[in-house]
C-alpha cells in the first residue's frame, strides 16, 4: 500500500497539517487556548515553563518549543509570548523559521498588543488565513525513508515485556530496513537492559554515551536517597507484575528490535542518522513523547498493558496493547489489540503485520483513538530549578 | 499457564492467575504452586536462597532478600531490585 504525506518547502514530510498555537510562557497559556478555540484545525499547548529558567534548562525549554513548531505535521504556527518572559516568542519564532523557511507563521507579543483581547482578535484574524491556505494542501507520495517513528511504553505490566514490545520490536527491524529512523526513548528504562543496547551500538563513541547517558540518570535516582521503585517501576507497574526496574526495562528494551544503534541524541534533539536511535530522555510518557515529537517524530507506537489514553498534539500515536482483558475494558483508547498473543491466537509475526498494516493507514490520514478523543499530552522535560 | 521465557530462567510468569496447591507446566518443570499467584506474576521455578540472583529473560533482575521455596509467589515481598537504589547509598 502507497504512502501519502505532505511535502514541506524545506524538504520535509508531514503526515498530518496541524496549525499550531504554542505559547512560549505558562503566562501566554490562556491566550493560546482561546485563539485555538476558534480556529478550524488548530491545537494548543499548554505548559508551565518558560520563565525564570536557566543555563542548559532554559535552552532544553527553548529547544523543545521550537522543535515542536517544526514538526513536519506542523502546517502553520502561531507563536505566542507575553513579552517578558525568559523563552521569548519572537526568538522561538526565529527558531522555527529557520527550520521551516516559507511555513505560515505569526508571533503574538501579549504586552506589545496591549494586553489578551487584542492578542486573541489578532490570533484568531492570523489562524483563519493559515487556514485558508494550509486547508489547499495535497497529499502526495512518500516513502517511509522520510519518517521518524517513535517509539514509547507507558502503564506497563508484564505482557509489556513478552508480546506488546516484542512484537513492536519486530516492527522497528521492518521500519529500519525499509530506511525510516526509529526513536527509543526513556533512559530510566535502560536501567538494568543497557548492556544489550551497548553491544548493538554502531562504534565505541556511541556506545559510551549511551552508558554514560543511563548512567547519569540512575545518579539522579540515586541522589534523592530513596529507591527509585515506586517512581519506576510505578505503583501500578508493580501491581501488574513488574518488580524491579531491571525488569520493566529489559522488558522495554525490546522495542528497539535488534537494529544497530546509530546514535544517542539529546532530549528534543532532531536524529541525523537513519535507523535506530536513542533518546535521553526520562520514562514519564509525556514528557518522553514531547522529546520526541520536537525531535521531528511525525508518528508514535506506544505499547501498554495497563491502558493509557494520551497521544500528542502533534503526531497520531498508534496504543498498540498487549493485555486481551485492557484491550477490552479500555477499548475506546486502543488502536490495536495484540493480547492474542498471551491467548495463543496469534503469532508475534502476525501481530507485527497487523501493526504494520495500521502505521500506513494512520499515515495516510486514518485518526487514532487518541486523534479522536484529543487526548494531546504535552508535558516539557526541565533538568534545573525554577528561580 | 507459566511461560518460562529463557531456559537460565529460575521465575516463570504466570499466565492466569495461578490458585494455591495447584500443579502447573512452566516449560520443562512441573511446579507446584504454593500460594496463590495473580496473572502476569512470577512464580519462582525451584528453591531460591536469600541474596541469589532473580533470573528473567536470562537476564538479572534482581536479588531473593530471603529464602523462597520453589512455587512461592515472587514479587516486592521477597525479591528487590539492585538499581537505582538511592535508599542504600546515603
Amino acid at each position: 500500500m502507497k504512502l501519502t504525506g505532505y511535502r514541506r518547502k524545506d524538504g520535509s514530510v508531514g503526515i498530518r497539517n496541524h496549525i499550531l498555537v504554542l505559547p512560549t510562557v505558562v503566562c501566554a497559556n490562556e491566550v493560546a487556548r482561546a485563539v485555538a478555540e476558534k480556529v478550524p484545525g488548530a491545537v494548543a499547548v499548554n505548559h508551565q515553563h518558560g520563565c525564570a529558567q536557566l543555563g542548559v534548562d532554559a535552552d532544553q525549554t527553548k529547544r523543545t518549543l521550537a522543535g515542536l513548531g517544526s514538526n513536519p505535521n506542523v502546517a502553520a504556527v502561531i507563536v505566542v509570548g507575553l513579552g517578558c518572559e525568559t523563552v521569548l516568542a519572537p526568538s522561538v519564532a526565529r527558531v522555527i523559521e529557520s527550520s521551516r523557511p516559507g511555513m505560515p507563521m505569526k508571533h503574538l507579543v501579549i504586552q506589545d498588543l496591549g494586553g489578551t483581547d487584542n492578542a486573541i482578535e489578532v490570533g484568531i484574524q492570523s489562524g483563519m488565513e493559515m487556514y485558508q491556505i494550509v486547508s489547499q494542501y495535497k497529499r502526495e507520495p512518500i516513502e517511509f525513508g522520510e519518517l521518524t517513528i517513535s517509539l514509547e511504553c507507558g502503564g506497563s505490566d508484564v505482557t509489556s515485556g513478552i508480546a506488546s514490545n516484542p512484537a513492536v520490536g519486530a516492527v522497528s527491524d521492518m521500519l529500519v530496513k525499509k530506511g525510516s529512523t526509529v526513536i527509543l526513548s526513556e533512559t530510566s528504562e535502560l536501567i538494568g537492559a543497557e548492556h544489550i543496547l551497548a553491544e548493538r551500538a554502531v562504534n565505541e563513541k556511541v556506545k559510551a554515551r549511551l552508558l554514560a547517558v543511563v548512567k547519569g540518570m540512575e545518579q539522579k535516582a540515586l541522589q534523592m536517597g530513596v529507591s527509585i521503585t515506586g517512581g519506576n517501576p510505578s505503583p501500578g507497574n508493580i501491581e501488574g507484575g513488574l518488580t524491579t526496574i531491571e525488569e520493566k526495562s529489559l522488558g522495554c528494551v525490546y522495542k528497539g528490535g535488534t537494529s544497530p544503534v546509530m546514535e544517542v541524541i539529546e532530549y528534543a534533539e532532531a536524529p541525523t542518522q537513519k535507523g535506530l536511535v536513542v533518546m535521553d530522555t526520562p520514562g514519564h510518557d509525556i514528557e518522553s513523547m514531547t522529546g520526541m515529537a520536537a525531535g521531528g517524530s511525525q508518528i508514535c507506537l506506544f505499547t501498554t498493558g495497563r491502558g493509557t489514553p494520551m497521544g500528542s498534539p502533534v503526531m497520531p500515536v498508534i496504543k498498540i496493547c498487549g493485555n486481551p482483558i485492557t484491550s477490552k475494558k479500555m477499548s475506546c483508547n486502543i488502536d490495536i489489540n495484540i493480547g492474542t498473543i498471551i491467548e495463543g491466537h496469534e503469532t508475534l509475526d502476525k501481530a507485527a503485520e497487523r501493526i504494520m498494516k495500521e502505521i500506513v493507514e494512520v499515515i495516510n490520514g486514518k485518526s487514532t483513538a487518541a486523534e479522536q478523543r484529543r487526548m494531546f499530552g504535552f508535558a516539557i522535560n526541565r533538568i534545573g530549578p525554577t528561580m | 499457564m507459566v511461560l518460562v521465557i529463557n531456559e537460565k530462567d529460575n521465575v516463570g510468569i504466570a499466565l492466569a492467575d495461578l490458585p494455591e496447591k495447584s500443579e502447573v507446566k512452566a516449560g520443562e518443570h512441573i511446579v507446584s504452586v504454593k500460594e496463590r499467584v495473580p496473572f502476569g506474576h512470577k512464580v519462582s521455578l525451584r528453591d531460591i536462597k536469600k541474596g541469589e540472583k532473580i533470573i528473567k529473560y536470562g537476564e538479572v533482575i534482581g536479588e531473593a532478600i530471603e529464602d523462597i521455596k520453589a512455587g512461592s509467589h515472587v514479587h516486592i515481598h521477597n525479591m528487590a531490585g539492585l538499581r537505582g537504589r538511592g535508599d542504600e547509598k546515603v
